[in-house]
């Protein structure tokens, strides 16, 4: 059971690039790695590091200003491509607690959600308005789950959530253990099964 | 009242409820699983005490990262080898069956899946990878998804899924000499963007599809992903029946008949609504070649690597540029004057017999290129099987091609398979992304025919411009031949 979050607060960091794939959030090489600690070190891993292992002074996240940011600000099809998780785990043990973008990769956004690191969709407007302002100030985002809307110096914003989303980080809840109240359905269903549905190995091609 | 679509009459008929917000729990009736996504799902179930809920709706197979090499040797990466032998451990704790390095039937899961009969018209399907779409050309309803929904199929064989919209791709025309499933689907992603599917399930129909064969359709289906499609599916027809029958865990004797009987039904009626309809002529469609970092920068053959000046977005201007830094490639260069290192010839996408096929109407009677690196990798046991039974292997090994064992490989490049940094690519796989196959790597998506053509000029060109063999010429050519 993960702990419910109603306010996410932290500074933000504008990742003015679209269309960031899965791949480059955690390269391939680096889900061999059992576990889901620790990821964070290999998270952008080739925009983070040289080849000899020091820091690229043309990351974003490696400038001083936003070596803390919590929150990342980044321009449209965040997370597409592969369904790996691990770029969601990479995230947040890179001390990422929340992605603003005007869209998400559907396998990257629900991965997001079971994992409660918020993804909020905003208009490419309102992205662009928060990373120039992200480049400009320090900016601190307070991003208040209840009231959907996110605070900042200056300026408030509301946005919209799915219910799915908020209830679940309002509430951390166990989501086996929430499905399993079904199980009345789930029999149901699998007693009316076809048979001609099930796998059956009847025979082997042999060479 | 408006008539039903495949991707409503099966999501209906495993909708076990829906919550107020639509979030609906699905019944899944197939869970195919691999060594990389699948350790901390089991794990999480070890943690809860919990077990797989239907180990016979559920099979896991090692294709990620096992090495396309002997298989007899242990494997070099000791990564690699703990996720394997993991794999072996969950499935013997949690009673799956398991088409382990040493099965006749091991492969890439998006290939075995259909070759085994494991996926049936009319289901639905999950796996723990993004191209399970792929299944979507036999007519399943197939999602791919992460670990933690992974790990809540094994526990409840249920998904919660919101439904997503609906988008009907129809192709129509009919398709040039050469030009494959795989032009079209690059073709679509540049038309639509990397994001132009994201939140639809694509559902193809039209003559083209029609005359494509399920190997072919499984490739449209498999890529629609890179388009941002949550998933994509084709109505199930007689070549889909054809295809199904006598497969190893596919219904058979009178359950084959009950089975016909359903899948007949499943299938989209023709007054059924859509969000979205796009049609697309192929008529006029290349040869197509990605030239960036993601599948949607794309161009035909006889174009030229665009110039970020002819782009007015400052972002997309942006990405054009960085991309062609990425790449090594000047704007206005050729597609036909690029040269390439490596050519690989595999993948979920292009790894099945009918690519292998292909690829030989190309090679056959040539040599690959002096400085050429050529692969082939069949995308499972069987098919690399099925190909030496052909004789295909013959035309490629004497030409110079490295015939390997079954696996993701270069795709994926998480075992040995992988580019070095800045060689150039010609690959048949689904992503172009930067070190994709490899740190530095360069890739460019393209057909098995293409790729072939790539071996052997190395070089693109347009193999318009080939008097090619045909399909059935090839292989009697391939049966009678007995090496150079």
């Amino acid at each position: 059971m993960l702990e419910p979050i109603k306010v996410i607060e932290g500074k933000a960091a504008p990742l003015r690039l679209e269309n960031v794939d899965t791949d480059q959030i955690i390269p391939a090489e680096f889900l061999k790695i059992l576990g889901k600690k620790g990821l964070g070190r290999y998270c952008f891993y080739r925009w983070r590091y040289n080849e000899d292992g020091s820091l690229r002074e043309d990351f974003i996240l490696n400038n001083p200003k936003y070596r803390d940011a919590s929150i990342l600000i980044a321009g449209k099809n965040f997370g597409i491509g592969s369904s790996r998780e691990n770029a969601v785990w990479a995230l947040q043990d890179l001390g990422i607690k929340c992605v603003i973008a005007p869209s998400f990769g559907d396998i990257f956004y629900v991965n997001s959600l079971k994992n409660m690191l918020l993804c909020i969709k905003l208009s490419e407007e309102q992205v662009k308005m928060l990373q120039e302002l992200a480049e400009r100030e320090n900016l601190i985002l307070r991003i208040d789950l209840e009231k959907n809307i996110i605070e900042y110096r200056g300026g408030v914003i509301s946005f919209d959530l799915d219910r799915v989303v908020k209830e679940r980080f309002l509430q951390g809840l166990d989501e086996i253990q929430l499905t399993l109240k079904h199980i009345e359905k789930i029999k149901k269903y699998e007693e009316g099964m076809p048979s001609f549905l099930l796998p059956k190995a009847r025979r082997f091609i042999h060479d | 009242m408006a008539g039903k679509s495949i991707i409503d009459k099966i999501w209906d008929l495993h909708t076990l409820y829906v919550k107020e917000d639509g979030e609906t729990l699905l019944y899944i009736d197939r869970h195919l699983t691999h060594e990389v996504t699948s350790p901390m799902a089991f794990e999480g179930l070890r943690e809860k005490n919990r077990r797989v809920r239907r180990p016979d709706l559920t099979f896991a197979v090692m294709d990620h990262n096992v090495p396309t090499s002997d298989r007899l040797k242990p494997i070099q990466d000791e990564m690699s080898a703990k996720q394997i032998e993991a794999l072996e451990r969950n499935a013997k704790e949690f009673g799956l069956t398991l088409f382990d390095l040493y099965s006749p039937f091991q492969g890439i899961v998006h290939v075995i899946g259909p070759e085994l009969g494991l996926t049936i018209p009319g289901i639905t399907l999950v796996c723990g990878d993004s191209h399970t779409s792929t299944h979507g050309a036999l007519g399943a309803l197939a999602f791919g998804i992460g670990t933690s929904e992974g790990e809540h199929v094994f526990a409840t064989q249920t998904l919660w899924l919101k439904k997503p919209k609906k988008m009907l791709i129809s192709l129509e025309g009919a398709l040039s000499n050469n030009i494959t499933a795989k032009d079209v689907v690059l073709w679509i992603i540049r038309n639509i963007g990397t994001g132009g599917g994201i939140g639809y399930i694509v559902e193809y129909e039209g003559p083209v599809v029609r005359e494509m064969n399920v190997e072919e359709r499984m490739t449209l289906c498999n890529m629609m992903i890179e388009g941002g499609a949550r998933t994509a599916i084709i109505s199930p027809d007689d070549k889909v029946f054809n295809y199904v029958k006598g497969r190893p865990y596919a219904p058979s004797g009178d359950e084959w008949d009950q089975a016909l009987e359903y899948w007949k039904t499943i299938v989209s009626d023709p007054d059924a609504e859509y969000h979205k309809t796009i049609r697309f002529s192929v008529d006029k469609l290349e040869p197509q070649v990605t030239w960036g970092t993601n599948p949607a920068m794309t161009v035909g053959v006889t174009e030229e690597v665009p110039d970020p000046r002819d782009f007015d977005d400052a972002k997309e201007k942006q990405a054009v540029e960085r991309a062609l830094n990425y790449m090594g490639l000047q704007p206005g260069t050729k597609i036909t004057d690029i040269s390439v290192d490596v050519v690989f010839i595999g993948s979920c996408t292009n790894g099945r017999l009918t690519d292998l096929i292909d690829a030989a109407r190309v090679v056959v009677g040539k040599k690959v290129a002096h400085n050429v690196r050529a692969l082939i990798v069949p995308g499972s046991q069987l098919v690399k099987r099925n190909a030496e039974r052909l004789g295909l292997h013959r035309i490629f090994i004497d030409a110079g091609f490295e015939w390997r064992n079954p696996g993701c490989s270069m795709c994926i490049a998480m075992n040995e398979d992988r580019l070095r940094p800045g060689e150039r690519c010609a690959s048949t796989s689904n992503r172009n992304f930067e070190n994709r196959q490899g740190p530095g790597g360069r890739t460019h998506l393209v057909s098995p025919i293409m790729a072939a053509a790539a071996a052997v000029y190395g070089k693109f060109i347009d193999i318009r411009m080939l008097d090619l063999p045909s399909r059935s010429e090839v292989l009697e050519y391939a049966r009678t031949y007995k090496g150079y």
